[in-house]
């Protein structure tokens, strides 16, 4: 029975409208799927128009020795060797055709002087690689593939939180959610389901990412019983903003680097020269961030807390050219013309390279009809992401899951649809507004946001990962009992209660694979445990929900083929 | 610690009244703060929309003491502290709560605009030149703050008739990217009532990426459809064709 229920009723359902959820629905269309797009947002606000400085694809237009192997290779050393090697092989083979598609859609690159796309340099990559559009090329993506939906005609839901995915035995049969506006709940019923909900960047208080970012995704398919991946690896940017106190981990792109800017401390001595000679300040982001961190921790840092970013040494016309957005935030928000003088630059919390484990080929999931892509899902980075690796990952890996998702739904009957579990849904989200003795969720998201930032951060030790799972278990009995006031009517401290849900988990499943982790590799860095592991190296941590338990494996990471190893060694 | 008075409109379509909150400040603080602030200590379920809080996704407008804004944009050191920080939802379009407005007709306008189609045969080169013009009506972010003081929607409620200068801009987009095929012009004409608009610049001085609206997008798509549908000569070639 739905009766008492919206009902809507597609083959693929879509959760997430960002680049990799457009490009799946897109591709799902193609296919000749009806398609259901679900988005918490309006569309085209996702974390996508934050990725500024461009896309990676070897079209080898300014770098004419670049090609998919050499990419291939840059993508596996900064992601230190733990990543999905066939994933890390499609993405590099791929993303120069996805490039020209977006351009065949509308999008405009900046361009080389022969006409061509224009590409520039990025930390970790080795040659000029990045396709962009100034310090805009996340909003250029996401307005191409927005426009081309509405053109196709996808059905959009927009301001709708999924809080469930239903089942059919083992497969999955369709989703629940709210409406945002009047908080009227609705049922989706569908053949397939692609996540593309990005990450959990939401439960660090400094951070670059919006209030989406609640690992809604991660918790929603580990909930469904699929398997989340390698959840230690949390980019931080090496760049977010640090002063004034409201705007402290806003981004600035990687692209300010990638255009010649040096990062000095506090006694003007060009620190990266220390920690790595070769690549200074274009080392990859694990890298750089650390270095920040440690020149504030051992007293070098600047006034408040960060280090100089400077690209005032570029004329100002090229400055305000290359990068009009960096411009005006820093002029607007911090009183700084980044022409005239440095930026303060630190560390904020930025990705999550770990997530649903999925197929390489396919983006499937270990639940059947259940599919993943983009920052929702694991594999492709590592344990280090590169700059610009993730809007070519969105492009590739949400076309494959939009086509592996239609090709599913159109050979499988119509799941049963089980209105029980649409009740026990109804009956969790309405919860808050029936209790009268626990507090409301932002103390406790506060709290969350204290312990992740001070325990789960740059640098980590078993004593702080203890003491931060000891932390989330005095949260549960808290969110277990929060309570909400005024109407279900665009409620936000409504919906942050059950987003707090899905933070409190996922959090913990990354506090557990951080402590199980005995090295430091990419992101993970420990305290404890220092030095690469070669052991580590073949080992990739898998959380599955067993019977309502959370429990961690480890599985081995997917052997290379000799040809690919090959290939890595040439390029050593 | 010094305060801030915000007077903050709350209330639904059937109606509402402003209600005042004291909120500290800190420095460099923004208004979208000041209100996150309220939703953390003093009321959590007011509305507000928000996603990047960094200018780049348009989704925090409302109208700051009367001034259509980005409201993770404005500072409220710039603004006078002496009397309350008035912010209320944008005016041309339906409240739904507190500072949440119905902006989908912005979506439905959007449908009615045929989308990029190359020309048949282009190749894929494009001179810096031609894509720096286009790419300055790309910025925008759909904030929608020129829709909202647009007096064509604002007063004179033309909502079925004019597309407004936000798809104003995305047309000139279109139109003038060097490979485009496709023409829009008698849809601006007639479906998008272009010649509604009588060029006051009010869109240019909201936009928060600084496109020169009024300038550079629509002037140049009224030169066109007068080009095509006014032009004395061409009408009167089509008289004389018509007539014989």
């Amino acid at each position: 029975m739905t009766a008492n229920y919206e009902t809507h009723e597609h083959d693929v359902l879509i959760i997430g409208a960002g680049g990799a959820g457009l490009r799946a629905a897109l591709e799902a269309l193609a296919q000749g799927a009806r398609v259901g797009l679900v988005c918490k947002s309006l569309l085209g606000k996702a974390h996508t128009v934050m990725a500024e400085g461009g896309i990676a694809a070897a079209m080898g237009n300014v770098d004419k020795s670049d090609d998919w192997r050499t990419h291939f290779g840059d993508t596996m050393r900064g992601g230190k060797f733990l990543n999905n090697w066939r994933m890390a092989q499609l993405h590099a083979q791929e993303a120069p055709d996805r490039v020209r598609e977006l351009e065949q859609w509308g999008a405009l690159f900046d361009r080389t002087p022969t006409g061509d796309i224009l590409q520039r340099a990025f930390g970790g990559h080795t040659l000029k690689r990045l396709c962009h559009v100034g310090d805009r090329t996340g909003l250029e993506l996401i307005r191409t593939l927005q426009d081309r939906g509405v053109e196709l005609g996808i059905d959009v839901f927009m301001e709708c939180t999924i809080t469930r995915l239903l089942k059919d035995g083992d497969r999955v049969s369709g989703a629940f959610g709210y409406w945002r506006e009047q908080g009227r709940f609705a049922a989706f019923k569908a053949k397939s389901i692609v996540i593309a909900t990005g990450g959990i960047g939401k439960a660090w208080r400094v951070t670059s990412n919006s209030w989406e970012y609640t690992a809604d995704g991660m918790a929603l398919a580990y909930e469904a019983g699929a398997e989340l991946m390698d959840m230690e690896f949390v980019q931080f940017h090496p760049t977010g903003m640090v002063w004034p106190p409201g705007v402290q981990g806003i981004l600035v792109t990687e692209a300010v680097r990638g255009e010649g800017g040096l990062l000095f401390n506090k006694l003007g001595e060009r620190f990266m020269e220390k920690y790595d000679p070769k690549k200074k300040e274009l080392s990859t982001r694990d890298v750089v961030a650390r270095s920040i961190y440690t020149e504030v921790k051992e007293g070098r840092g600047t006034e408040h807390g960060g280090a100089f970013l400077d690209i005032s040494h570029k004329p100002a016309d090229y400055v305000k050219k290359k990068l009009p957005s960096m411009y005006h935030q820093f002029k607007e928000l911090a009183d700084v013309d980044i022409t005239k003088g440095p930026m303060e630059v630190g560390p904020t919390c930025h990705y999550m390279m770990g997530g649903i484990r999925v197929e390489a080929e396919t983006a499937a999931t270990t639940v059947p009809g259940l599919y993943a892509a983009g920052e929702a899902a694991a594999g492709l980075h590592g344990s280090n992401r590169l700059g610009g690796n993730s809007l070519s990952d969105l492009l590739v890996f949400g076309r494959r899951a939009g086509k592996a998702a239609a090709e599913f739904a159109g050979s499988s009957s119509a799941p049963k649809f089980d209105s029980s579990q649409l009740e026990q849904a109804e009956r969790e989200m309405l919860a808050p507004f029936e209790r009268t003795d626990g507090e409301f969720p932002y103390p406790i998201h506060h709290d969350l946001q204290e312990t992740m930032g001070n325990l789960v951060g740059i640098f980590r030790n078993e004593d702080d990962l203890k003491k931060a799972l000891g932390e989330l278990d005095k949260l549960k009995p808290r969110l277990a009992k929060v309570r909400i006031d005024g109407s279900r009517m665009f409620n936000p401290g409504w919906h942050l209660t059950r987003d707090l849900k899905n933070m409190l988990l996922i959090s913990e499943a990354v506090a557990r694979c951080a402590l199980a982790r005995k090295e430091s590799r990419g992101a993970h860095s420990r305290i404890d445990f220092p030095n690469y592991d070669p052991v580590w190296e073949k080992k990739n941590n898998i959380i599955v929900n067993e019977g309502g338990t959370m429990t961690l494996h480890e599985r081995p990471v997917p052997e290379m083929p000799a040809e690919l190893k090959q290939l890595l060694e040439e390029k050593k | 610690m010094a305060e801030a008075l915000l007077r903050v409109f709350r209330g639904d379509k059937s109606g509402g009244k402003p209600v005042d909150y004291k909120v500290p400040i800190a420095p460099g603080m923004v208004v979208l703060d000041a209100l996150h602030s309220i939703q953390a200590h003093q009321s959590p379920d007011l509305a507000v929309r928000w996603n990047c809080k960094a200018a780049k996704c348009g989704s925090c407008s409302a109208e700051v003491n009367g001034r259509p804004r980005l409201t993770c944009k404005t500072r409220v050191d710039s603004l006078p502290l002496d009397q309350p920080i008035v912010v209320s939802p944008l005016k041309a379009f339906p409240v739904i709560k507190d500072l949440v407005t119905d902006v989908s007709w912005n979506y439905k306008v959007n449908r009615k605009i045929p989308a990029f189609q190359a020309r048949k045969g282009a190749e894929w080169k494009m001179d810096q030149r031609d894509v720096d013009r286009v790419q300055e009506f790309r910025k925008c972010i759909e904030c929608f703050l020129c829709q909202d003081v647009c007096h064509v929607l604002r007063d004179h409620d033309k909502h079925e008739s004019f597309g407004g200068p936000r798809f104003f801009v995305r047309t000139a987009g279109l139109e003038m990217h060097p490979l485009d095929g496709v023409s829009r012009t008698a849809l601006l004409k007639n479906e998008m009532g272009i010649g509604y608009c009588n060029i006051t610049k009010c869109c240019t001085e909201v936009c928060p990426e600084e496109i020169h609206i009024t300038d550079n997008a629509i002037i140049p798509l009224k030169e066109r459809i007068v080009d095509e549908f006014y032009d004395p000569i061409t009408m009167l070639f089509r008289k004389i064709i018509g007539a014989s």
